[in-house]
């Protein structure tokens, strides 16, 4: 007797069967996630619990070490305002973009929309390197600006924060415009021709209507720029060098230069935390404005 | 009041627009840069590059003086395609069995799984190294494979969990009274239609585990690194114009991998909706 011919006269009892069933397809996956993501995570949360570099003496040594030191609270705050600077640079440039892939016609649509993933696809390695030869000192601002007769001396933008930012700028920004560019291409056209046909300027139009609607995927935009641009270990090394000291770089040199495990575990909770609780806060920010916009 | 709106309106036309194209200028330009600079005849990153000449390119092909990028390389696609084939596997089976579940477990379990796109990845990193050497693994491309798969698996799981949603229940209702088993309505009926979203899935953690960093810096050595970690250590010391190289080789594959995935899958229309 086949299944299929049980089923057909016990549809129900087929049913839950199957649930049953599709239920079990995700325990491969979930024994793999206990084994390689929740067991290295708990671990990680007890090393921290270590005072010594041998992981002997449990004790929470580690932590008031790290939180007792001023430079922890100054690394933590720079790396938490590397993503907010990132974050503000990608909204101020990467909207209009937005707005503007709006108004294009659908094939211009597509080229714009492959000239912004493109780059997503390459590696961030290559990016990072790609500002090396526009930022250095020998690179293409250096010149242009020099040969404009702007400056005489060639500026340092390579190690300073102002060139980082202006790196992930570019680096975060198809993180900032996909979802942008994916919650703008649904909204009503005939909203922004009955806010025109009413009068309104179009940066009237604009910020009391594209704006508020648009909040969604303007959120999930900067929550991944965010999420990225403060982990974003090779840019903020080898543009940012090695006096500008951020959490990823710290988490490092503690595990790989010094190897103080429990020190390290400490810092990487600490960027894991302050991350995801800017993440948390904005993402309540998003559904509390969009919550709003329903009412 | 008409004037003053035209004026308003062309103030728009000329800030928005401006600053959209400074973007555009923002995200293109230094790929531009970087491919022009690796056909320099010189051997610093001068912009304009002095001279045009293949020579980098022939020194990183070069099996002899370019043998650690190699097999850096090597390495790269051996623990993309690995963990990409088992994510495959396990995301797929995964969101068969979730994604019409609509029980708080199996809400909770989906959010479980995606989880390690907001962890910051440097954490989870050092977390498998903790782990695998409590354990005794000495580093090796299994343990890559491993941690890739976690940081991967996401993205195969979110496009796949997408297409089954977006596939209409009465197809495989139609199957199985029609006689067809569970099985032959997964291999004839639902495998094929949410194929693309799988290819889509695959191809994004393909690239993301030859893109990943905070991982294979904590379980790599010497001898089991990647590109990424490779052409990282030559930018922090030599600066060798070689990395110009390898990044224009990137680029190169990149686009033409984009134009497959564009005629195959639609991967942008998938990237946006």
């Amino acid at each position: 007797m086949t299944s299929a011919a049980i089923g057909a006269s016990l549809p129900g009892e087929q049913r839950r069967w199957f649930r049953l069933a599709e239920w079990q397809l995700a325990l491969p996956l979930s024994l793999a996630f206990a084994g390689l993501f929740l067991a290295p995570l708990l671990l990680l949360v007890a090393t921290s619990f270590f005072d010594d570099d041998k992981i002997t003496q449990p004790g929470f040594a580690s932590w008031l070490k790290f939180f007792g030191d001023p430079f922890s609270y100054k690394v933590i705050l720079d790396t938490l305002l590397l993503g907010l600077k990132t974050v503000c640079a990608t909204v101020v440039i990467g909207y209009p973009l937005a707005l503007v892939y709006l108004d294009l016609p659908p094939r211009l649509q597509k080229v714009l929309l492959f000239i912004i993933v493109l780059p997503m696809l390459l590696s961030v390695v290559v990016r990072t390197f790609a500002w090396i030869v526009v930022l250095g000192r020998e690179g293409v601002v250096n010149q242009t600006l020099q040969w404009l007769g702007v400056i005489s001396e060639p500026l340092k933008l390579l190690q300073t924060e102002l060139g980082l930012v202006i790196s992930l700028t570019q680096i975060e920004m198809p993180l900032m415009l996909l979802p942008l560019i994916s919650v703008m291409s649904r909204l009503d056209p005939n909203l922004r021709d009955a806010s025109a046909a009413l009068g309104a300027s179009r940066w009237r139009t604009l910020f009391t209507v594209i704006v508020p609607l648009s909040m969604p995927g303007l959120i999930a935009g900067c929550l991944l720029v965010f999420a990225s641009a403060t982990t974003a270990f090779i840019s903020q090394t080898v543009i940012g060098g090695v006096r500008l000291i951020y959490l990823p770089l710290l988490i490092w040199q503690q595990s790989l230069v010094v190897y103080h495990w429990p020190l390290a575990a400490v810092a990487s909770l600490s960027l894991v935390v302050s991350v995801l609780s800017v993440i948390a806060a904005l993402s309540w920010l998003g559904r509390r404005s969009s919550r709003h916009l329903h009412a | 009041m008409g004037r003053r709106r035209n004026f308003l309106d062309l103030s728009y036309t000329v800030v928005i627009g401006g600053i959209a194209v400074l973007a555009v200028l923002i995200i293109v330009s230094p790929v531009i840069v970087a491919l022009m600079t690796s056909f320099t005849a010189g051997r610093s990153l001068k912009f304009p590059p002095s001279g045009f000449s293949f020579g980098w390119y022939e020194q990183l092909f070069d099996p002899v003086r370019s043998r650690p990028i190699h097999r850096a390389a090597g390495n790269s696609l051996e623990v993309a395609a690995m963990s990409t084939l088992i994510g495959v596997v396990l995301a797929t089976l995964a969101a068969l069995g979730l994604a019409r579940n609509r029980a708080r477990s199996a809400r909770a379990a989906d959010n479980l799984f995606m989880s390690p796109l907001v962890l910051p990845g440097i954490a989870f990193g050092l977390a498998a190294l903790v782990y695998f050497s409590t354990l005794g693994f000495r580093p090796s491309l299994n343990l890559m494979i491993a941690g890739h798969l976690i940081v991967t698996m996401p993205f195969i799981l979110r496009t796949t969990t997408a297409s089954l949603s977006q596939l209409d229940p009465a197809l495989l209702d139609s199957s199985q009274s029609l006689g067809a088993s569970w099985f032959y309505t997964l291999r004839r009926v639902t495998l094929p239609l949410i194929f693309p979203g799988i290819a889509a899935g695959a191809f994004l953690a393909f690239m993301a585990s030859i893109d990943n960093v905070p991982v294979s810096l904590f379980l790599s050595n010497a001898r089991t690194d990647t590109l990424p970690i490779r052409m990282w250590g030559m930018m922090e010391t030599t600066l060798d114009v070689r990395v110009a190289a390898v990044s224009g080789v990137l680029i190169a594959a990149a686009f033409v991998l984009m134009l497959i995935m564009e005629w195959t899958v639609g991967l942008t229309r998938r990237m946006r909706d």
